[in-house]
């Protein structure tokens, strides 16, 4: 079969049984031309990843990283072979490594893996017919009752699985588009007429926020402009443009005007699993200001955003970007004797968050493990 | 123009002097909020003979670029609005004329020494953002000397140069702008020469007081300045009469010396002792920006054979600390440089943090670079040390609670960067809506700072009042 020197040709796409092409929805291209093109798909996915990581953000959004991911995974769904459910969730977590490893930094594009290995999870108990609270249980009750955890191996074959897969995972590819809107449209709950509000660098999901509620409410925005990618610069021309009023500071200025903050609102890299925030830097300095004023600390971050990690991997928690943006090369002599530091990413504990306000509404820190336990499969949590 | 010599008769003087009456009172009406005028009406006869015999030599100066004004209205006591630009006839048409234009031009300026001595406001530039709407807020690029007419009959050249160099930042950091105003003022010292009827120490105070004036428009003057000045000002009053001028310049002149050296000189090196007691083997200690006296301590420590490594902070705009960093590493002392905003990812290899001050408020504050209290706090998140280095002569009597009412403002230009080709600020004061904030001072509370370092010994912030007091002692 011609699908064999494909095969070869794309190890990562290994998928052995033949019985695959009864399974395989009407409409698709055979041959190895369909293949290819996804490879290259993937392959294009993952150097704009590794492209992206300079420092001043990805070349996209993380909103549009996670709709990238998602629609490559239905991609890979849709085009690659597979039998049962446990072939593709391998399949994905194949991918999905491959995917993470690229830019470890950019965690959306786990978490989107994590959802889809879920979402294939629930469907295949679905059409087994069992419920899917019962298989996840994980109180300790059940686990001492039920003798351990129930032995799934997800070899059973169901023809609409692969339907049903696509179609979840089209929901989740609706629910991304429109998380901003989400985010923003709660925007009036929480800002008040003549306020002051701190933000720092650059958050498409702040921006939106604080745009929708300039339309209703006169407020006051000062944006940190969080150096040395002074991406807050950006922000602020684009919230005067809009008609709010905006003043620029520095980051060293940034305690010195908390007192006349009302609220900080601020958007982050990731949610993680305990509740703290890896943030942009500066935004832990910002946060222990805000704490010291007692101003309210709100965080707008998507669904997505959240991942299963927690900050104790000392060595893989930060990255760091070239010190040429802290001290040029033309400092020349000193240079050489001098060593240059310039991360990018802040922990912040989640003691100093008040609120995090997402698509599917507002929570406090501690509920966030919660949600985890809706969104991804404690198995999955390691790819 | 006729020149009409040097002494005005009597009968001018009196004419003069209704003229100025009836100026003022047409000016009164046009706007209600010129009183200089008539403090320095009730100034003492001569110094206000003296004044209008400079202000004629001004006219005659600038004569050439007034412009004269319709010879209207009669100058008597009705009192129509007097357009400022008209001028009134005498019966001499000559210099008389241009006191009053020129006094109009006077009285735009608003304290009372500028009143009689020109000097020229610097303009506000750019949208204040609304907080800080009640300081001044400059541009660098805009020239601070045009409108200076004659520069050399009223402000001591010596005082002019230094006047650019601190809005230039040329001169910057607390000791250095006292040391450089000492040294102007020694100058100024030796090119005076007591006029006859005066008295040298009620007269050189007089004189001192537009050369202040002037700095402090060219940049806010420090409480390190404002110390140094009041030492300066009870020195010079305190002279005896009998005092030879030779004498007393050379008297004043030592004082000078005197305070410089025990102040700032002997007080760092007092202050360095007992720092290095503080730094031992093994430390890793964090700087901000460019201190001179925390360098000048590290230093020392360092050729006394204390092994540490520093981590200097530094932050846009101003990148202060790269000057720290080439004087640390010039000796040798290996360095680390990050930026204000990692400062949270740093701080857990720190043992210690040296920050150096510009003002020590009598409440406890500590005044500085703007971003020392944001160390401050997060050292106190981490649980590390934060130990401040002061001069006495920097304590002040000032009390501030926020970093709002007394400020600084810098010029806000000084915030757009170019990356990558882009600047995305370039316009910013097309933009209706947006400022830019450059502050350069901020205050840190006393539960931030573990202890002070001064000449006088190691004082938690609470005590400085304490000192205060005595110092006052001290110096009756």
């Amino acid at each position: 079969h011609k699908i064999t020197s494909s095969c070869k040709h794309e190890a990562t796409l290994s998928s052995t049984n033949q019985k695959a092409a009864c399974s395989r929805s009407p409409g698709t291209m055979p041959g190895p031309y369909r293949e290819t093109d996804l490879t290259e798909k993937v392959e294009a996915f993952l150097s704009d990843l590794k492209r992206g990581g300079s420092g001043t953000g990805p070349l996209r959004g993380s909103a549009e990283t996670a709709r990238e991911t998602t629609a490559l995974l239905r991609r890979i769904t849709a085009q690659v072979r597979w039998s049962s459910a446990g072939d593709l969730m391998e399949v994905i977590r194949k991918e999905g490594r491959r995917m993470s490893a690229a830019q470890p930094s950019e965690t959306t594009v786990g978490n989107m893996i994590r959802r889809v290995l879920k979402i294939i999870r629930e469907e295949y108990a679905r059409s087994r017919g069992s419920s899917e609270e019962a298989d996840q249980q994980e109180s300790l009750h059940k686990l001492l009752t039920s003798g351990g955890l129930s032995e799934e191996n997800f070899r059973q074959y169901f023809t609409a699985l692969k339907a049903n897969v696509i179609e979840a995972i089209n929901e989740l590819l609706t629910e991304l588009e429109g998380t901003t809107d989400n985010i923003a449209m709660q925007a009036l709950e929480h800002i008040h007429s003549n306020e002051v509000i701190m933000t720092i660098g650059r958050s498409r999901t702040v921006e939106a926020f604080l745009k929708d509620a300039a339309r209703k409410r006169k407020f006051h925005v000062i944006v940190a402009e969080c150096a040395p990618f002074c991406q807050g610069h950006e922000m602020a021309t684009s919230l005067s443009k809009d008609g709010i009023e905006t003043t620029v500071i520095t980051d060293a200025a940034i305690f010195a005007v908390m007192s006349r903050v009302n609220k900080v609102i601020i958007g982050t890299q990731t949610v993680l699993a305990n509740g703290g925030l890896r943030a942009v830097n500066g935004t832990h300095t910002l946060a222990l200001a805000a704490k010291h004023h007692s101003t309210p600390l709100i965080v707008c971050a998507p669904m997505f955003k959240l991942s299963p990690q927690f900050p104790n991997e000392e060595d893989t928690f930060h990255k760091f970007v070239s010190p040429h943006e802290v001290l040029p090369f033309t400092e020349g002599e000193i240079l050489s004797k001098v060593n240059v530091h310039c991360p990018v990413f802040d922990y912040v504990p989640p003691e100093l968050i008040t609120l995090f306000i997402s698509n599917i509404g507002g929570h406090a820190p501690s509920y966030i493990y919660r949600l985890m336990s809706e969104l991804y499969h404690p198995e999955d949590h390691e790819l | 123009m006729q020149i009409e010599g040097k002494e005005l008769t009597k009968e001018e003087k009196q004419r003069l002097r209704k003229e100025k009456k009836q100026q003022k009172k047409g000016k009164e009406k046009k706007d209600a909020s010129l009183p200089q005028v008539s403090v320095a009406e009730t100034a003492a006869p001569a110094s206000q003979l003296k004044a209008e015999r400079r202000a004629r030599q001004e006219a005659e100066r600038t004569s050439k670029q007034s412009k004269k004004g319709d010879t209207g209205q009669p100058a008597t006591t009705s009192k129509p609005k007097i357009p400022p630009n008209e001028l009134q006839p005498g019966t001499q048409n000559t210099w008389s004329d241009h006191p009053h234009h020129m006094l109009y031009l006077i009285k735009q300026w608003l304290s009372p020494e500028i009143f009689f001595f020109q000097i020229p406001r610097r303009l506000d530039y750019g949208y204040k953002v609304s907080l800080f709407s009640h300081l001044l807020q400059y541009s660098r690029k805009a020239p601070l000397t045009q409108q200076l007419s004659i520069p050399s009959a009223v402000i001591h050249p010596a005082i002019v140069r230094l006047g650019l160099q601190y809005s230039q930042g040329i001169v910057a950091g607390s000791n250095a702008r006292s040391i450089a105003l000492l040294h102007a003022f020694k100058q100024v010292i030796s090119d005076y020469t007591t006029p006859s009827n005066e008295e040298l120490s009620r007269d050189l105070v007089n004189k001192l007081k537009p050369y202040i004036s002037f700095l402090n428009q060219c940049r806010p003057l420090s409480a390190s300045m404002g110390n140094a000045i009041k030492y300066i000002k009870k020195e010079i009053s305190n002279i005896p009469s009998q005092f030879k001028e030779d004498d007393a310049k050379k008297k004043l002149l030592n004082c000078i010396e005197c305070f410089i050296e025990e102040k700032i000189v002997l007080a760092a090196k007092a202050i360095a002792k007992s720092s290095i007691e503080k730094i031992n083997d093994g430390d890793v200690i964090l700087v901000y920006g460019c201190s001179s006296l925390v360098n000048h301590i590290l230093c020392e420590a360092f050729e006394k054979g204390r092994k540490f490594r520093v981590i200097v902070v530094d932050s846009r705009p101003r990148l202060e600390g790269r000057e720290a960093l080439r004087r640390l590493v010039q000796k040798g002392i290996s360095c680390t440089y990050v930026l204000i905003s990692a400062v949270s990812y740093i701080l857990p290899e720190v043992s210690k943090v040296f920050l150096g001050a510009h003002a020590l408020l009598a409440n406890g504050y500590v005044m500085s670079r703007v971003g020392t209290s944001q160390i401050a706090l997060v050292a106190k998140a981490f649980n590390v040390p934060v130990l401040v280095c002061c001069e006495t002569y920097k304590f002040c009597e000032r009390v501030q609670t926020d970093s709002f009412v007394s400020n600084e403002l810098d010029d806000p230009d000084d915030l757009i960067v170019t990356r990558k080709g882009e600047t995305q600020l370039k316009d910013w004061q097309q933009v209706p809506r947006l400022g830019l904030l450059n502050l350069v001072y901020d205050v840190t509370p006393p539960d931030f700072v573990d202890l002070v370092i001064t000449d006088l010994g190691m004082i938690p912030c609470t005590s400085v009042p304490v000192v205060l007091r005595v110092k006052n002692v001290d110096l009756l």
